[in-house]
């Protein structure tokens, strides 16, 4: 019995069954993370969302727990980072241990001046149920729809049509633009016959969720991420701990290629191992869950008006925790662009760039991913020999150390070269996302996301651009201006530069002396207006 | 396969001491204890070279000699 209380969500007899209609131009196929992050961050831009469940709970079971700075930065942006933050395991360390010896730790966020910590964990239940509330905020704009199961769609050149099945009869749905938000198994990518190609890991994990009292983390009492290669408790396995809300330890156990599932999960075969890593401390199994996993992707994540969001359109392996990480950056690139497609500020081409810069992000996910996985799962005699040798020499030797590899954690993925972005230098260059710094009493990544913002790091002059918001820092002007009292926002963007910020925090250009038409010129050129003023010369 | 590519002598005429004490620190291994031994000197001799292109030069045309 899971400890996490369970709400069932009620069936809301649709409008369409009833002769109705929406005039909604989006519709989520799937209330997940990805979806309901998705209509929230359409609905504040304005623009209405339909979101269909075939389900009535949040995720069954703590599944992605792990949730990056930058995440939790456009969750901020969502209007629900703080809340996560505050419910969830704050964690910067890593220890990698060999055999019994710690052989190599990490620090993720060695510095100071950030809103949001390197991770936090938090159980998926919980980070669906607050978008699930914080989407309800909304109730003009997001219409959420829980046993609403899309069994088909038809996009007719200039929108999609729904078929919708509920327990109270089918119906249509006709919106301009579908996203697939359906995970993993996409039924959307099924239907659609599309190719999922990659990698798939023969080795099973047990994932295994545990309520105890008391810190298995040895002396330390703050919680970290520990990880082990051949423990003593697990020979010639890994092994994995995280700590989440709730006393609940999350443990990871690697297991025969040719393991079943079922014998895995028994008690008399999953006690005793867990034993082995706590001790005799008192615990009681939360969820457990065998699983293999995938790397793969789609080619493209937009396919006329139905567009991939999310697991849909690509899968890694959870070590690097660029699962979820990946797919709320995902919303986060297409959500801004959507809107202005919608609200006519922007050329529909502008969604390609969704496809291209997110394929990028997923390819890097995928990568580093595999390479973890396969340093974890070594396949010939030739991989198991190197890794062997390296995890021998990071016992004494430092660069030993860098090699091993138990998951490179998920970093902001940078959008540097991509055409949206204006060529420039600067400490932070162009397609970066933002670097978060202390003003005064707020943050600079709450104060500049959301909208395309101009930024002012200190003696440089912001012109007025229409539809451009402009924020000082360490400076005098006519728009809002904030100190930089500890010089964190000065040393991360460097003197006397301006920034203009895409809706996304991710940085579309730098000037040193900006003037207006440069900056518009900035503006447009991340809206993909850019090309068209070229046909229209 | 990878491209080869011819190097130079680098060794500065001392190749035969070199070459001699590699072959020392295999006497009495195993076959397996030598690999592992193999493995451990190009984990250190790749560091020691420190750049990721010239590495990957080197694994290209060693790689080429094979088959």
């Amino acid at each position: 019995m899971p400890a996490y209380p369970y709400a069932e969500q009620p069936f809301i007899r649709p409008p369409e069954l009833d002769g109705g209609r929406t005039d909604a131009p989006v519709a989520i196929v799937g209330a997940g993370p990805i979806g309901l992050s998705m209509a929230i961050d359409l609905a504040l831009k304005g623009v209405k969302t339909v979101v269909l469940d075939d389900n009535n709970v949040v995720s069954v079971g703590s599944r992605a727990i792990c949730w990056a700075k930058r995440t939790l930065e456009i969750f901020d942006r969502l209007g629900v980072g703080e809340r996560m933050l505050e419910k969830g395991v704050t964690w910067k360390v890593g220890r990698n241990f060999h055999g019994r010896d710690e052989v190599y730790s990490f620090d993720l966020l060695p510095e100071a001046g950030h809103k949001y910590p390197a991770f936090i964990n938090l159980q998926q239940y919980y980070v669906e149920e607050y978008l699930l509330e914080r989407a309800r905020e909304f109730p003009d704009l997001i219409d959420v729809r829980f046993l609403n199961k899309v069994t088909g769609h038809e996009d007719g050149g200039d929108g999609v049509r729904l078929s919708v099945e509920t327990p109270e009869g089918t119906y249509t749905l006709d919106a301009r633009y579908m996203l697939a938000c359906d995970g993993a198994n996409s039924p959307t990518r099924t239907r659609m016959g599309l190719d999922f190609s990659g990698q798939t890991f023969e080795e099973r994990f047990l994932i295994c969720d545990i309520e105890m009292k008391g810190s298995p983390f040895g002396d330390h009492d703050t919680p970290e991420r520990w990880f082990w290669f051949d423990p003593p408790f697990h020979p010639g396995k890994s092994a994995l701990l995280h700590k989440q809300p709730d006393d609940i330890y999350r443990i990871d156990l690697q297991l025969d290629a040719g393991a079943d599932p079922e014998a895995e999960v028994a008690p008399d075969r999953v006690v005793p191992r867990l034993r082995a890593i706590v001790g005799d401390k008192p615990f009681r199994i939360d969820w457990l869950s065998v699983y293999r996993f995938r790397c793969m992707m789609l080619d493209r994540f937009v396919h006329g008006h139905v567009i991939f969001v999310g697991d849909s359109a690509h899968v890694v392996s959870p070590f690097g925790a660029r699962g979820g990480n990946g797919g709320i950056q995902d919303v986060d690139n297409l959500g801004w662009k959507l809107a202005a497609v919608l609200k006519g500020e922007a050329p529909e081409s502008l969604i390609d760039s969704y496809d291209e810069e997110r394929r990028h992000g997923a390819e890097e996910n995928i990568l580093n991913s595999s390479r973890a996985t396969n340093f974890m799962t070594p396949k010939t005699p030739a991989e198991a020999l190197f890794r062997a040798e390296t995890l021998r020499l990071a016992h004494d030797q430092p660069f030993a150390r860098e090699l091993i590899n138990s998951g490179r954690l998920s970093r902001p993925c940078s959008l540097a070269g991509f055409p949206l972005q204006t060529p420039g230098g600067g400490p932070v260059v162009p397609g970066t996302a933002m670097p978060d710094a202390p003003l005064g009493g707020d943050w600079l990544i709450s104060l500049v996301q959301g909208d395309f913002t101009l930024v002012g790091f200190g003696n440089v002059r912001l012109p007025a651009v229409p539809g451009i918001r402009r924020i000082g820092v360490d400076q005098r002007g006519d728009y809002p201006c904030h100190g930089d009292a500890e010089g964190f926002a000065l040393g991360r963007y460097g003197m006397g530069l301006a920034y203009l910020f895409r809706p996304d925090g991710h940085v579309a250009a730098v000037f040193d002396a900006p003037t207006a038409a440069q900056v518009g010129a900035a503006r447009d050129r991340a809206l993909g207006r850019i090309p068209a003023m070229q046909e229209a010369v | 396969m990878g491209a080869r590519r011819l190097y130079e002598s680098g060794l500065g005429g001392s190749g035969d001491e070199i070459y001699a004490a590699l072959l020392e620190a295999h006497k009495g291994l195993s076959e397996a204890e030598s690999e592992a031994l193999n493995a451990r000197l190009v984990l250190l001799l790749a560091n020691r070279i420190g750049n990721a292109h010239e590495v990957l030069e080197l694994i290209e045309t060693a790689r080429s000699y094979t088959g």
